[in-house]
């Protein structure tokens, strides 16, 4: 067989990126590219196991037997939602515990807006439909992503997550139709989560270091600045609506662009929360530090019976 | 620290009767059972099948994508297998 030289394989790997064919687990790719891949999907596993904490805060006071059984079933999806970029990671040559442990140890992020606390009912509201809103926003691009086991994953998300954003919006809806403590408890939440919401789709276009690299290879189809733009013209008429205010005194409608203009976010306040210092890192990662170590007994049981049950049967 | 990781399985689903399984995902198990059961939980909270395989992904063999050439090439020069191939007389509708 033909020996072909790095140079050639790169080569040949962009003109398919180009022609939008997708890349497999065993075809050859660039290291960056794998490097990348492991640090974007599992960041997104990571956000999708860690944001079922704020959430699961409040299934035990949920109001009604009916939005506890719904939270619970979102819960439930984000759950599957890890499950499935994990496989997607692990394609890539990582084992699943590496990747759990390089969260555990701080090596990886996940999303910062998972690290604000839910202080009332409000909040289920504000995170289903704001942070499953932008993240829909992220994920319906990266359905189109260049590496299939990701655009696969993705694509199951999506259909998954079209009831996570109506239930929030539902659960707002309902409080804003009630009393004037019920409406001021969701403007209160939206207040509190809108800045944050915007923060989910990272710095902007000029700061963001691997923006021009993640779009050449297709594992990122618009850039931050572009999904922030969709996501605040589709979120302030849903506001409107129902009679909430977005906490941004410079928010307005801009004729001329067709989008909104909206203020400046709070980047010092971003740059914290992600380097560690939100109100909640820390209880956030010791959550998930004793899940797995207190779990440990059970993932070891399960291995033993399966090896004595083995045994039994030859 | 992965000899204790649980194995990794291939998840298989048959959407509806008279389909075939096809490949959906994969998910870590002990066992056979706990593979079903968790295939079960992860691939069919909105009743996506009938029926669910579940594979050791070790006992999987793969065609190598760098071969891909030498391996279907046989088939690209055969062009005669497909029925585009032959020429019917003016008059034949339908064969
Ligand atoms: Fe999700
Ligand atoms: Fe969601």
């Amino acid at each position: 067989m033909e020996t072909r030289t790095i140079e050639q394989l790169s080569e040949n790997f962009q003109q398919k990126i180009d022609a939008d064919i997708k890349i497999e687990p065993n075809d050859w790719m660039p290291d960056n590219y794998r490097k990348a891949l492991i640090r974007q999907i599992s960041q997104h596993a990571h956000s999708e196991i860690v944001g079922m904490l704020p959430e699961g805060n409040w299934i035990t006071r949920a109001p009604s037997l009916r939005r506890k059984a719904v939270l619970l079933a979102k819960v439930q999806d984000e759950a599957g939602h890890g499950l499935y970029l994990y496989s997607a990671t692990e394609t890539l040559g990582i084992s699943r515990e590496e990747t759990i442990d390089d969260l555990h140890e701080g090596k990886v992020k996940y999303s910062s807006i998972f690290n604000y606390p839910t202080l009332t009912w409000a909040d289920m509201g504000a995170v289903g439909w704001l942070v499953d809103g932008a993240a829909i926003m992220n994920q319906v691009a990266l359905c189109r992503t260049s590496y299939g086991p990701y655009a696969r994953a993705m694509v199951k998300i999506c259909k998954e997550e079209s009831f996570h954003q109506r239930q929030g919006y539902e659960i707002m809806t309902s409080l804003m139709n009630g009393t004037e403590v019920q409406k001021a408890m969701a403007q209160d939440a939206l207040n509190r989560f809108w800045w944050p919401a915007l923060m989910m789709f990272g710095p902007s276009d000029a700061e963001s270091k691997h923006t021009e690299q993640s779009m050449r290879w297709r594992i990122k189809r618009y850039t931050n600045d572009e999904l922030r733009q969709s996501f605040v013209d589709a979120t302030v008429p849903q506001a409107e609506l129902i009679g909430l205010t977005i906490p941004d005194p410079k928010l307005r409608w801009n004729e001329e662009r067709g989008h909104y203009d909206f203020g400046d976010i709070d980047w010092d306040e971003f740059w914290q929360v992600v380097g560690g210092n939100g109100p909640c890192n820390k209880e956030r990662i010791e959550a998930r530090v004793k899940a797995k170590e207190e779990g440990a007994w059970v993932r070891e049981a399960a291995l033993a019976f399966a090896s004595k049950s083995k045994s039994r049967q030859n | 620290m992965s000899s204790n990781e649980w194995p990794l399985w291939e998840v298989f689903i048959r959407s509806k009767q008279g389909l075939n399984h096809k490949h959906v995902g994969s998910l870590r198990a002990p066992d056979a059972a706990m593979a079903l059961q968790n295939a079960r939980d992860v691939y069919t909270r909105r009743s996506e099948g009938v029926s669910i395989w579940v594979m050791q992904s070790a006992l999987i063999t793969a065609s190598d994508p760098k071969e891909s050439g030498p391996m279907f090439e046989p088939a690209d020069s055969k062009v005669y297998r497909h029925p585009t191939f032959y020429d019917l007389p003016d008059g034949i509708e339908h064969m």
